[in-house]
């Protein structure tokens, strides 16, 4: 393999398929296509059509023109950070494994995507699979690795079997393997699949995971680019970063930072879900308003809803509110407003959605994820659950609230790994931008939106029902009745509760008492 | 105690599986997972087995067994019903549908039906939130579900293999 027979590859690719050069149909303008420019364009189980937008050119021009420091530099330049969560600046993370002098060092690609509600991760594994082996290439000569790892969620089975076929078909062409492009550059790569544990997705768990054991954290330092996979310097990317790295090479940094802002450069791609009109992936530059993403891209929360807020950071991070919708999003401001960019979920919440209920849901995920291996994250999150929990059934108190953000703050401060440094982050974000909420559970024992089942007596239709019968078709108990376009009626002694007729009516005819 | 592989099975399980990782590095992870794969669950025989033939301990093969959430003791039942409980699934109603479907097969999230038709499985994100809230039956995906559908996924599955 060489740059002609790629170059060949290329001119009849395209030449056979010009519909590889067709644009993204239905992208709104604020949208653009970096990380996801391939995806719904080629076909993933082709190699030849990767090449063909300029696949592997990345990776045959280092190989050929770049010593490992120019590789470095280039991406250094270029500004970007880490897309798993903490936005720590790739290159940087690359120079510490490349100066840590060693016979093996190895790259990992975390593929765990465990943020539930998020996506993005997904569809470039399944979309544009080969995009993510370029960018381990790159990654491994940069840092001299030989051998690279890609841990992925054991729901992902499509994403494995496709990264399978583009490593297979890689090295069928030579383009993984031994000397590759007839240079002295060898890289393999194998895939290993998860188990179900949330926690693994943290980086010194993935390596205990693959190495066979239970997954749990270790301390840090050390880090993995020092002492990593069996012990040797280590680099861990996220999907989304490698996506971006052979772009970054074949374009140059300056391209790079002509999306995004000066701390946060490039793009950034989005899993919006949740309430809200749009559902689905987005990709648009770092820096975008929030209010641009829910409500121009988006297209709000429908519905006649109110928008209420937008959960950032999964089960780590926090609440944004309709006062931050002319905020910038990039790490910085997310975290200075309390939440964070996480992989990139967001869930578009409603004026019907609870925010101590939200807080309660987090914390049962953060329980049942805990790997248990220290006190404050194993017996924390189950206090902090439980106070939710009482708070949500009608029996907090004021002093509950207290302690509420007394143990958040303890759990946070004396946690191992970042799993149980961040659980309480949901609690504490909902507290300090919906206090009133709280305050209503335990003083009225109220839940404005009427979400709490254990402060609701009875389900109310009003005269306003239209008699569209879906809250009828949907009751469980069959407790409902009316005409098709007359008024609904609740038998309330069958009724139990149930809350289904209440989320499914679209006309607000439905109260709580 | 219920022995839920047999003996041949396991000598197939030695041919294809463990000869097949025996000299590759750390293929515990791997070697569970096949059994999972294959039989539904990894058993305390099929975990004494791997013990004995890579020369790991029973007590590290069980730790890693009971720590990820994919292995299970005992086998499921013939089709695995997931109420998608992620958080874009969570805000779309996916607790009310858990319930619709524990009422509906009498069974508790984590259990299997007394006639062995389904199991509740936990499920977290399966990825396609865009389309919440999503049940998944085996690999058949149902997206934008709503509590009137749920009688009829039961009653399409309950149809298949099964006795009742
Ligand atoms: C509890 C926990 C879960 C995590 N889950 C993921 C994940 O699913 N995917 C991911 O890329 N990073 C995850 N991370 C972050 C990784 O530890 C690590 O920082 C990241 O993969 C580094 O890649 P990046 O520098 O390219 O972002 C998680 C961290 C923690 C503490
Ligand atoms: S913080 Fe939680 S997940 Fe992390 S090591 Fe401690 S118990 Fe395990
Ligand atoms: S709350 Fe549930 S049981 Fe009661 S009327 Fe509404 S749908 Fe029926
Ligand atoms: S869903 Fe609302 S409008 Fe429709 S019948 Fe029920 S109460 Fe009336
Ligand atoms: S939250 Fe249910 S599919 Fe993601």
């Amino acid at each position: 393999m060489n740059k002609n027979i790629l170059e060949k590859i290329k001119v009849e690719t395209l030449k056979a398929n010009p519909e590889l050069n067709e644009p993204h149909k239905n992208l709104h303008e604020k949208e653009v296509r970096v990380v996801l420019k391939n995806c719904d364009i080629i076909n993933p189980e082709d190699i030849n059509h990767y090449i063909a937008k300029d696949g592997y050119f990345a990776i045959n021009q280092i190989l050929t023109e770049m010593s490992q420091e120019d590789v470095i530099k280039v991406i250094s330049d270029s500004g970007l950070r880490g897309r798993g969560g903490g936005g720590f600046p790739t290159g940087r993370k690359w120079d510490f494994a490349y100066k840590n002098e060693n016979d093996t060092k190895y790259i990992i690609c975390n593929a765990d995507e465990g943020d539930p509600g998020a996506f993005m991760d997904r569809s470039v594994l399944e979309k544009d699979p080969h995009s993510i082996l370029e960018g381990m290439m790159i990654a491994g000569y940069a840092i001299g690795a030989e051998t690279g790892f890609i841990y992925v969620r054991a729901e992902y089975p499509l994403a494995a079997e496709r990264l399978q076929k583009a490593i297979d078909d890689a090295l069928e062409l030579n383009i993984l393997g031994e000397n590759i492009f007839g240079t002295k550059f060898n890289f393999n790569i194998e895939i290993r699949l998860g188990a179900g544990a949330f926690v693994c997705g943290e980086e010194t768990a993935l390596i205990a995971s693959i190495e066979g054991n239970r997954g749990m954290s270790k301390n840090k330092p050390p880090y993995p680019a020092i002492e990593g996979l069996y012990g040797k310097p280590t680099i861990i990317n996220n999907v989304e970063t490698l996506a971006n790295i052979s772009q970054i090479i074949l374009k140059g940094s300056k391209w790079f930072r002509s999306f995004g802002t000066e701390k946060s450069p490039g793009t950034k791609v989005f899993a919006l879900a949740g309430k809200i009109k749009n559902t689905g992936l987005i990709e648009v530059p770092m820096g975008i308003t929030l209010g641009e993403i829910i409500h121009d891209i988006g297209r709000g929360v429908g519905n006649k809803r109110k928008f209420k807020a937008v959960l950032t950071g999964g089960p780590s991070g926090g609440c944004l509110t309709e006062k931050h919708l002319d905020q910038e999003v990039d790490f910085d401001t997310l975290v200075a407003l309390g939440s964070m960019m996480g992989s990139g979920g967001m869930i578009v919440l409603d004026d019907h959605d609870c925010m101590v209920d939200i807080a309660k849901f987090y914390l049962d995920f953060s329980v049942d994820e805990s790997c248990g291996k220290c006190t404050p994250c194993r017996e924390g999150t189950i206090q902090l659950y439980k106070l939710l929990e009482k708070i949500t059934n009608g029996e907090g108190t004021l002093a509950h609230l207290d302690k509420l953000k007394k143990l958040s703050k303890a759990v946070k401060k004396t946690s191992l790994c970042g799993l149980g440094m961040t659980a309480p982050n949901p609690i504490l974000s909902t507290l300090e931008h919906f206090y009133d909420e709280y305050l209503a559970h335990v003083t009225h024992k109220v839940c404005p939106a009427s979400s709490c089942r254990g402060l609701i007596e009875k389900y109310i239709i009003q005269d306003n029902c239209v008699g569209c019968t879906i809250c009828a078709k949907r009751c469980p108990v069959q407790c409902i009745t009316g005409e098709r376009k007359g008024l609904h009626v609740i038998d309330q002694d069958a009724c139990i509760q149930c809350g289904e007729c209440f989320a499914s009516c679209n006309f607000d005819a439905i109260i709580t008492k | 105690m219920s022995i839920y592989v047999l003996e041949e099975q396991l000598n197939e399980f030695k041919i294809e599986v463990i000869n097949k990782y025996r000299d590759t590095k750390s293929p515990l992870m791997q070697i569970l997972q096949e059994s999972q794969k294959r039989y539904g669950c990894v058993p305390v025989e099929v975990q004494e087995f791997i013990s004995k033939e890579m020369n790991i301990t029973t007590a590290k093969i069980n730790g890693v067994v009971s720590f990820y959430s994919m292995f299970s003791l005992i086998p499921s039942g013939r089709h695995i019903l997931g109420v998608c409980t992620g958080t874009a699934c969570y805000v779309k109603g996916a607790s009310r549908l858990v319930e619709r479907v524990e009422a509906l097969l009498d069974t508790e999230y984590g259990s299997t039906t007394e006639d062995g038709c389904f199991t509740l499985a936990h499920t977290r994100c399966v990825g396609d939130c865009a389309q919440a809230p999503v049940i998944m039956v085996n690999d058949e995906f149902n997206g934008k579900v709503t509590s009137d559908d749920i009688p009829k996924i039961i009653a399409r599955h309950r149809g298949k293999n099964c006795k009742k």
